[in-house]
């Protein structure tokens, strides 16, 4: 985020820009409030939700350990085990994408708008229709998950990690090259140890996401703990699906302190 | 030697950088180029290692043609050209050691350099050059953790570990305050006068020149305008390489009657 | 004698943790892989299947996109109307969270721990709640788009309110301003354009999050979705992919535009 916070006083002339945009806003909430048309609330709602508050207040504890292994423990591992490769699969396939589309790593202006392009349309296809599609490639399960996982994320961490490159420092790679040295020499010793540091960063930054991500795969059936939630919530477990929800706020807290830990050292 | 013949540098935009330039400077010299900001010195001093492509003429290098030269054959020529930049251009996270072996990279196979297998004997000219500048104890500190000065050393003994024969400086004291100056000013002297080392340096410093320079050569909007032994350069010369103005500011310090 | 044995070269420093690290990570990967059960023979085995449906995707069955323009419509309401209800209640949230406006620790820790704790849970997981609560439909997926808007728009915003210009706070109080004046006349003036910047920014994350709720069961296009995958219709479904794509990068291209003029 910036710094400053001062904002600059406009001048009062687009007075009439202002009145355009407040117009525009008003038609697209009369539209899209139309649209909707009064919410059917179920009568079951107010039960239900006090149904899950009771369950989050009274968790199914036993369902936190069981001897058949199938328990809140072996979801979260699954879910983090996801997670973690599948973040690590998207930082290595992300790097080529990363010099693609970095502007000062090409001449023209042609070649890292299309990798740009391509990073958004990978951005944009939903990460559990990426899911869904790998089922259908190595069958239902984790693999799958990691798989999507890995591809998704590409699109996130190429378009950050080609602003790191963007904003490194030309000097270095000025003073390799007028040692003689060759353009994968000059990436090695004057690019990579500049964008290091920020690429683990984001990496970090990205596997917080994916933590969270990876507890909904299951829905779909690419693994994890969202597969017993799921469960829980069709059989109106309520409890269970206490337990459960406590498990994933504490693994994601956990994680995002850890990260934080971390991506402050890097830095 | 390096041999200037005829050339001219003009912009993308139309600008003309460097107007029939024809130069010749023998090995061992000092030489210092001076000139008002925007005369060209960096213009000329980096096209001596092609960072800087010229339009016309040509530069020879020990007779060689770095002009014509691509590819291996470049980088070649260019490893025996070290280079020193005002904003010294280290790897700011990589230790000293590190930035200084950076300068060997051009004698190895990628493959050899990635890995980070460099022979015995590249680190010990890497452990020479940082001790001829005094900076020994320092090769495994990052580089961001040192003074100006300091860095500055460092980018001297990568061009010393390159085993450089010509060491191109662009305004290498730019940006460090008086006394680190004078101690980066006599590093490069005494480096060119006991390894014979070609050296060319940038500076807007009148002062500076007469003391360091064996040869000043003077330069305004692209041209040569002066080139000659440092004694031979008067008040005049300078304030024909500068313009009148130079009087009235003190540029040239007590000499000013 | 070696020459440089007269010098005194500095040790080098231990790599033995840079080591430990490395085999830590190591173990750390391999460990994920078995437990995830991953293997890249298995994907190579798998491959000719993905090619398959790729094949299948292109080209896209163009004639669709008239039927899934009411879902896309949809979407965008659920987008714009969560991301409004979350901008309005992220409003108290953001107040009572910045250090510098409510200067006591017992009300603005508990606070912001809630905050944190709403945005652990991801927004489909949100979503598949509400549904559990309300039935299939847009509303779950207004409602956790609402919820998951909090956590966005009322973090960056108390950040900003943190770092702002302590200067006209401190003059206002010097003057007598009671909280509220405070409020109007010396931080709403300085974070407006941040905040409006930021609902704008989740808004953008919204419309790509209500494109995929509807795989839940929380309305907007997302139900096709499962409608064309669960019929093999690949055609229909990267048509689907193709039409967000358009929105969404059309959606992004105005908002950023807004967001650079906002700032
Ligand atoms: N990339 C460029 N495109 C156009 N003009 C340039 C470029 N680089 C330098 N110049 C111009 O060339 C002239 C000489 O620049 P330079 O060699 O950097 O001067 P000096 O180093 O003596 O200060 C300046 O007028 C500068 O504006
Ligand atoms: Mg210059």
């Amino acid at each position: 985020m910036s710094e400053t916070t001062r904002i600059i006083p406009k001048p009062k002339k687009n007075k009439i820009g202002l009145w355009f945009i407040y117009s525009a806003l008003l038609l697209i909430y009369i539209w899209a409030f139309s649209g909707m048309g009064l919410p059917e609330i179920k009568q079951t709602a107010g039960q239900i939700s006090k149904a899950i508050f009771s369950g989050i207040f009274h968790p199914d504890w036993n369902y936190i350990s069981e001897p058949g292994g199938e328990d809140l423990l072996h979801g979260l591992l699954d879910t983090l085990a996801i997670a973690i490769l599948g973040t690590f699969i998207s930082a290595f396939l992300c790097i080529p994408f990363a010099f693609w589309s970095a502007a000062n790593m090409s001449k023209g202006r042609a070649i890292p708008s299309f990798g740009k392009f391509a990073l958004s349309f990978i951005r944009t296809f939903p990460e559990l229709v990426m899911a869904i599609m790998f089922i259908k490639a190595v069958g239902p399960g984790s693999f799958a998950g990691v798989l999507a996982l890995g591809l998704h994320s590409i699109g996130m961490l190429g378009k950050l990690f080609s602003e790191e490159i963007e904003n490194m420092d030309s000097g270095p790679t000025e003073a390799l090259i007028a040692t003689g040295a060759n353009r994968i020499q000059t990436l090695w010793f004057a690019i990579i140890p500049q964008v290091i540091p920020g690429f683990l960063s984001y990496t970090l930054y990205r596997f917080e996401i994916n933590v969270r991500s990876a507890t909904i795969l299951g829905v779909i059936g690419a693994g994890g703990i969202g597969t017993p939630l799921i469960f829980a919530l069709t059989s109106r477990d309520w409890n269970r699906v206490g337990i459960i929800l406590i498990g994933i706020i504490v693994m994601v807290t956990m994680i995002d302190l850890i990260s934080g830990y971390l991506r402050k050292k890097f830095i | 030697m390096i041999e200037f013949i005829d050339v001219s540098k003009t912009y993308p935009n139309g600008f003309q950088g460097l107007k029939k330039i024809n130069l010749k400077i023998e090995k061992g010299e000092f030489v210092v180029i001076v000139g008002l900001s925007g005369a060209g010195k960096s213009t000329l001093l980096r096209s001596i290692n092609k960072l800087n492509e010229i339009t016309d003429g040509e530069i020879l290098i020990d007779g060689i043609s770095i002009t014509d030269a691509t590819g291996a054959d470049l980088r070649r020529i260019r490893r025996d050209i070290g280079m020193i930049f005002q904003n010294f251009n280290l790897v700011k996270r990589s230790t000293v050691l590190r930035n200084v072996l950076s300068g060997r990279v051009g004698y190895h196979s990628t493959w050899r350099t990635i890995f980070g297998l460099f022979p015995k004997e590249d680190e010990n000219l890497a452990f020479d050059a940082l001790e001829r500048v005094n900076i020994l104890d320092k090769a495994y500190t990052r580089a961001d953790q040192l003074s100006g000065g300091q860095q500055q050393r460092v980018s001297i003994a990568r061009a010393l570990a390159q085993e450089a024969k010509i060491i191109l400086a662009d305004e290498p004291v730019a940006s460090l305050d008086p006394l680190t100056t004078k101690q980066v000013m006599d590093d490069l002297q005494r480096i060119n006068q006991e390894l014979g080392i070609t050296t060319i340096v940038n500076l807007h410093h009148v002062e500076l020149a007469k003391e360091y320079a064996t040869r000043i050569i003077g330069m305004r909007a692209g041209e040569v305008v002066f080139d000659g032994p440092a004694a031979k350069a008067d008040d005049e010369t300078f304030a024909e390489i500068y313009g009148q103005g130079i009087k009235e500011s003190g540029l040239l310090g007590e000499s000013v009657s | 004698m070696n020459p440089e044995q007269k010098r005194t070269i500095p040790p080098s420093p231990s790599k033995i943790k840079g080591y430990i690290t490395a085999i830590l990570f190591i173990i750390l990967i391999w460990g994920s892989s078995v437990k995830t059960e991953s293997s890249i023979g298995e994907f190579i085995v798998g491959f000719p299947n993905i090619m398959d449906l790729l094949g299948q995707m292109f080209p896209p069955n163009w004639g669709y996109f008239n039927n899934i323009t009411d879902a896309m419509l949809e979407t965008i309401r659920m987008a714009v109307i969560g991301t409004t209800f979350g901008a309005i209640l992220s409003i108290p949230v953001t107040l009572f969270s910045a250090s510098n406006l409510v200067q006591n620790a017992w009300i603005f820790y508990p606070v912001r721990f809630i905050l944190n704790l709403i945005r652990t849970i991801p927004d489909l997981l949100l979503a598949a709640i509400f549904v559990a609560i309300f039935g299939l439909g847009s509303l779950p997926g207004i409602l956790s788009l609402t919820v998951f808007s909090i956590g966005i728009i009322a973090k960056l915003t108390y950040e900003a309110i943190e770092s702002i210009d302590q200067g006209p706070l401190e003059a206002m109080t010097a003057v007598g301003a009671n909280k509220i004046q405070l409020i109007v006349f010396g931080v709403i003036p300085q974070v407006l354009a941040y905040f409006i910047s930021y609902i704008l920014y989740t808004f953008e994350i919204n419309v790509r999050a209500a494109a995929v709720l509807g795989l839940v069961g929380a309305g907007g296009i997302g139900l096709f979705y499962n409608k064309t995958l669960g019929f093999l219709e690949y055609d229909k479904a990267s048509s689907i992919i193709l039409y967000t794509l358009v929105v969404v990068l059309f959606i992004d291209f105005i908002s950023t535009k807004l967001r650079e003029k906002l700032i």
